[in-house]
């Protein structure tokens, strides 16, 4: 099924952009006007920021990710909070300019932006991330995210291989780019910070995500996408907000399902494909944006080393403490029974096999047998 | 100074430097009554307090090779193997041939054997103990002719190891027949047996500094000595004959001085000059610390400037005065020797002539006490007529015995003002609190303890606080993590008093801290008497009085900080608000106007709010 990006489309992303940006201005100019209202009527100004701790989210299963809880720390601005309100607040100036101007941030950006803040300015960047965070939580509750206050990540998203064209509009000009992940040779397509305004064409049946370039390398150059049609993502590691958001919005408009493939140890489970799933934990509320509900666990499963009779590596003791902190504080793990066993089958065990492990059996077995057999039962995929 | 008053005691003084004349003649009744017997060579030394242990040394060195297991109390022993020899013949027979052995052993030569024993084990300290004794003797010989003391020390290089020491006071100066007695032997002086509050005890440093020199570079000691502006000065050229513990006098003249009386004495010896801790410059700045009445000018072999703290007192202190020993700080031993030694021909009579606050009717008391504890002794008897069991069971029966507390009229405190004053000249800090406790008692023995804090100006404020330690105005310099009163300021609560201060540590901050305890008997950790043993009752008065300190200090400290704090924050408000404008201005495109008072306003209200 294909998608069609016409200049009606494009007038609607538009729309919608402007929408969005009007929303982002318009919760910046109400957070400083009751700023400006309390001290017109002498009163003490105040800001009241989501408390951002594991001990203020839940899982909530019909949503599909890790949600902030209600509980908010106020700020009232005194003798001691006065540089850090200056700081917030020019920070949110900064943020209402970037948005008229249709330009973006990193944060050193602004930790370099600062700089023209006089006495406001930030010394080093952990405090201007800091403050970043607190007006990210702040706005959050307006659904607001990072990138619709104009700051993007540093770092860099995953890569892309399939039967996917991505259409890539400039909408200044209202040129569109397509770009065919098919064309990438050996390559891949890098996904870019912001991925808001991209939209995509796609025949596949369902996407891949994979942990470990090595792996990702392997399937890409076999053509497995063409064979399997899919679509390759390369996480490389735990998958940063864009390539999250990249997933979802792909895998929610085409319709198709997200299946992860990783390393069977805690990290690979705990970490990467939770992250992936329900969001991150130290991040909560701005999960709802960078999650993929709809993804499964295609392996690597305990029972798989099992199965498989995958050469293993000891558990650690970072390994154990991971998976035991899981199971005993991690909402979404804590609500999967499947999640639960498969987690205490892998501490009885006490071992951890990695994706590449399959190679034992041959290079190439993980594209022949590995895959195809799992394929045919995505219902037997962990949750 | 005023002749008419003390015109009686001068004389006295004058003649004899240290030995009163009551000294004098005690002595001689002490070695009268004390055995003759054994240590004929003793002859110079007094006092009833060291005898013992003097005793005990030499005949540890004298005869440890024959008598391997001689005890501390050796003369007893002595005595007793005689009385005993009749019954058996063979023991008296090895007695009379250990006796033919035993040969008699000077002071001199026994010092000569053991100098670490008097403070000249290293060549660094060598300096300072010199240094150190002849300042006590020159601030005793003053304070008791009254004379308000100037002290001129001087250290000059002969070579890197050796050095030659000069120490020059404005006392009454010493008459020449007595200048060989009191520089050339060991051991002689009048301090030993005195109750009351003095610097030095031993006597013995002067003369041992002077035979350190002696016996290290060949150079005899040089004393200088004018009692008045009349008289020409007298120079004494001083060798010791250390078998004898004679002094030699190998030179003397007259000589032409510029100064009007007073001692000089001139040491040549080897040793080291060092800076730092317990170098001369801080012995000297404590003794300046401790004695506001002091003026010391002081050069040393490596600054070009003398060093000179003027006096920031023209009052002498008050002599301490001397009192008979509390009944409740004695002894055993001390009470057996007491006893032997005694006139008195009555238990009773003994008692309330030898002992303060004895009256007839605490003697009664103690009667009393002794029947409960067993065996009554009857006060009417002879003193040496009671058996040793007798005498321990009295010992106890007084100690159970309730009565007054000593006089405390004996001490004399530095005082809180001139503890000020001399902490400000030496520091230049921006606050100084002092605070002398009310004397109090620990075994019968009256003490009284003072502290001084100085806070800030030049004193290092990342460091550990300095500590000064005083016993009777003198600086103690060594072991100060053993003594009473390091372990007291480490007790106190400093951070109570807004001073960091890690666990177990002394404080940390632009401190220095002044612990003066004054007593007729301080009680040392040993007999080299650097550091105050941790008796409940000092301890517990020394943090009282270092607690009252630092809580003055926490007054000041902390009302500087809340002036400091409240500008700060009348600086962070200027600082940031215009942010807070500028930011409000930026996003809700206010006008210049609404800006300023938005600004003016908010400020308005943080000000406000910072009073609360």
């Amino acid at each position: 099924m294909t998608k069609k990006i016409t200049r009606a489309y494009l007038d609607k992303v538009r729309r919608e952009n402007a929408k969005k940006d009007k929303k982002t201005i318009s919760s910046i100019e109400n957070a400083a006007d009751d700023i400006y209202k309390k001290i017109q009527r002498r009163g003490k100004p105040l800001m009241r920021f989501p408390v951002r701790s594991l001990s203020n989210v839940s899982y909530d299963k019909r949503k599909g990710y890790l949600e902030i809880g209600r509980a908010r720390k106020e700020r009232t601005l005194t003798v001691n909070t006065v540089k850090g309100f200056a700081q917030t607040l020019r920070m949110m100036g900064l943020s209402r300019e970037l948005v008229i101007n249709n330009d973006f941030a990193t944060k050193r950006d602004v930790y370099y932006q600062s700089k023209n803040w006089e006495e406001a300015k930030f010394d080093d960047q952990t405090e201007s991330d800091t403050v970043m965070d607190d007006i990210e939580a702040l706005f959050s509750v307006d659904d607001v995210s990072r990138e619709q206050l104009r700051f993007v990540p540093d770092e860099h998203g995953g890569a892309v291989a399939g039967d996917l064209v991505v259409l890539d509009p400039d909408l200044e000009s209202g040129e569109i780019e397509r770009i065919d992940c098919t064309r990438f040779g050996s390559g891949a397509y890098s996904i870019p910070t912001s991925v808001e305004h991209l939209s995509f064409e796609t025949g596949a049946k369902f996407i891949l995500a994979i942990e470990t370039g090595g792996v990702f390398q392997r399937l890409q150059s076999h053509k497995f996408w063409k064979t399997s049609n899919c679509i390759l993502i390369n996480m490389a590691g735990v998958p940063t907000r864009s390539t999250r958001r990249f997933i979802r919005r792909l895998s929610e408009q085409a319709k198709i399902p997200v299946y992860a493939f990783v390393d069977c140890d805690p990290y690979g489970i705990s970490n990467i494909y939770r992250t992936l799933k329900v969001g991150s934990g130290n991040a909560a509320h701005i999960n709802r944006f960078f999650c993929v509900p709809n993804a499964t666990y295609l392996g690597v499963t305990p029972q798989d080393i099992i199965d498989y009779e995958l050469p293993t590596h000891p558990l650690k003791d970072v390994d154990i403490k991971r998976a035991k902190d899981a199971l005993k504080n991690d909402p979404f793990f804590k609500s999967k029974k499947q999640w639960k066993s498969a987690i205490e089958q892998l501490l009885s065990m006490g071992v951890r096999a990695e994706q590449q492990a399959l190679a034992m059996w041959g290079l190439n077995y993980v594209i022949e047998e590995y895959l195809p057999q799992k394929l045919k039962n995505p219902g037997k995929f962990l949750p | 100074m005023s002749p008419t008053k003390s015109a009686k005691k001068k004389s006295a003084k004058k003649s004899t430097k240290k030995p009163t004349k009551k000294a004098a003649k005690k002595v001689a009744k002490k070695k009268a009554t004390k055995k003759a017997a054994q240590k004929r060579s003793t002859g110079g030394k007094t006092g009833s307090r060291s005898k013992p242990e003097q005793a005990d040394l030499f005949s540890q060195s004298s005869k440890g090779k024959a008598t391997k297991a001689s005890p501390p109390r050796s003369k007893k022993k002595i005595k007793k193997s005689r009385e005993t020899s009749g019954e058996d013949a063979s023991s008296a027979n090895k007695a009379e041939q250990l006796a033919a052995k035993q040969k008699d052993i000077s002071v001199s030569e026994f010092f000569a054997k053991n100098r670490h024993l008097l403070g000249f084990d290293s060549p660094a300290r060598a300096l300072l103990t010199t240094v150190r004794e002849a300042v006590d003797n020159s601030l005793d010989a003053c304070e008791e002719a009254e004379y308000l003391p100037t002290i001129v020390v001087e250290v000059t290089a002969a070579s890197e190891e050796q050095h030659t020491i000069l120490v020059r006071d404005n006392g009454p100066g010493i008459v020449p027949a007595q200048l060989p007695k009191i520089f050339g032997r060991l051991l002689y002086g009048s301090k030993f047996h005195a109750r009351k509050q003095t610097r030095g005890q031993q006597g013995i440093g002067i003369s041992a500094a002077g035979m350190y020199g002696n016996l290290t570079t060949g150079k005899p000691m040089v004393v200088t000595s004018r009692t008045s502006r009349r008289k020409p000065a007298t120079q004494v050229t001083l060798a010791i004959d250390m078998a004898k513990n004679q002094p030699v006098v190998k030179k003397e003249r007259e000589v032409d001085v510029d100064w009007a009386h007073g001692t000089e004495i001139h040491i040549e010896l080897e040793g080291t000059y060092k800076k730092g801790k317990h170098s001369i410059d801080a012995f000297l700045e404590q003794v300046s610390l401790a004695n506001p009445h002091v003026e010391i000018q002081y050069k040393n072999p490596v600054d070009k400037e003398p060093i000179i703290w003027e006096r920031v007192t023209k009052k002498l202190p008050e002599a301490p005065m001397e009192i008979l020993p509390h009944p409740h700080g004695v002894e055993l031993g001390i009470l057996m020797q007491m006893m032997k030694d005694t006139s008195s021909r009555t238990v009773s009579g003994f008692l309330c002539s030898e002992f303060c606050r004895m009256t007839p009717n605490v003697v009664k008391k103690v009667s009393e006490q002794s029947e409960e504890l067993g065996k009554y002794i009857d006060t009417d008897r002879h003193p040496r007529r009671l058996s040793s069991a007798d005498v321990k069971i009295l010992h106890k029966s007084i100690e159970r015995t309730k009565m007054m507390a000593p006089p405390t009229n004996c001490l004399s405190p530095i005082g809180e003002e001139l503890m000020a004053k001399t902490l400000r000249r030496n520091f230049d800090p921006e606050l100084v609190l002092t605070v002398s406790r009310q004397p109090a008692v620990y075994r019968g023995n009256p003490f009284q303890v003072e502290a001084g804090i100085a806070y800030g100006g030049e004193l290092p404020g990342d460091e550990l606080a300095s500590i000064f330690r005083f016993a009777n105005r003198v600086p103690l310099q060594y072991e100060q993590g053993a003594c009473a009163i390091t372990q007291s300021i480490i007790s106190t609560p400093w951070k109570n008093y807004e001073v960091q201060q890690a666990r177990g540590a002394l404080p940390t901050g632009p401190l220095a801290i002044l612990v003066h305890i004054a007593s007729v008997w301080v009680p040392f950790t040993s007999e080299s008497k650097k550091a105050v043993a941790g008796y409940d009752e000092i301890l517990k008065e020394m943090r009282l009085a270092i607690m009252e300190a630092g809580r003055k200090l926490a007054i000041h400290l902390r009302k500087k900080r809340r002036l400091a704090d409240a500008e700060r924050k009348k600086d962070y408000i200027k600082k940031y608000i215009p942010q807070i404008g500028i930011a409000l201005q930026d996003i809700l495109e206010l006008s210049d106007k609404q800006r300023t008072g938005a600004e003016s306003k908010l400020a308005d209200v943080l000000e406000k709010s910072r009073k609360m």
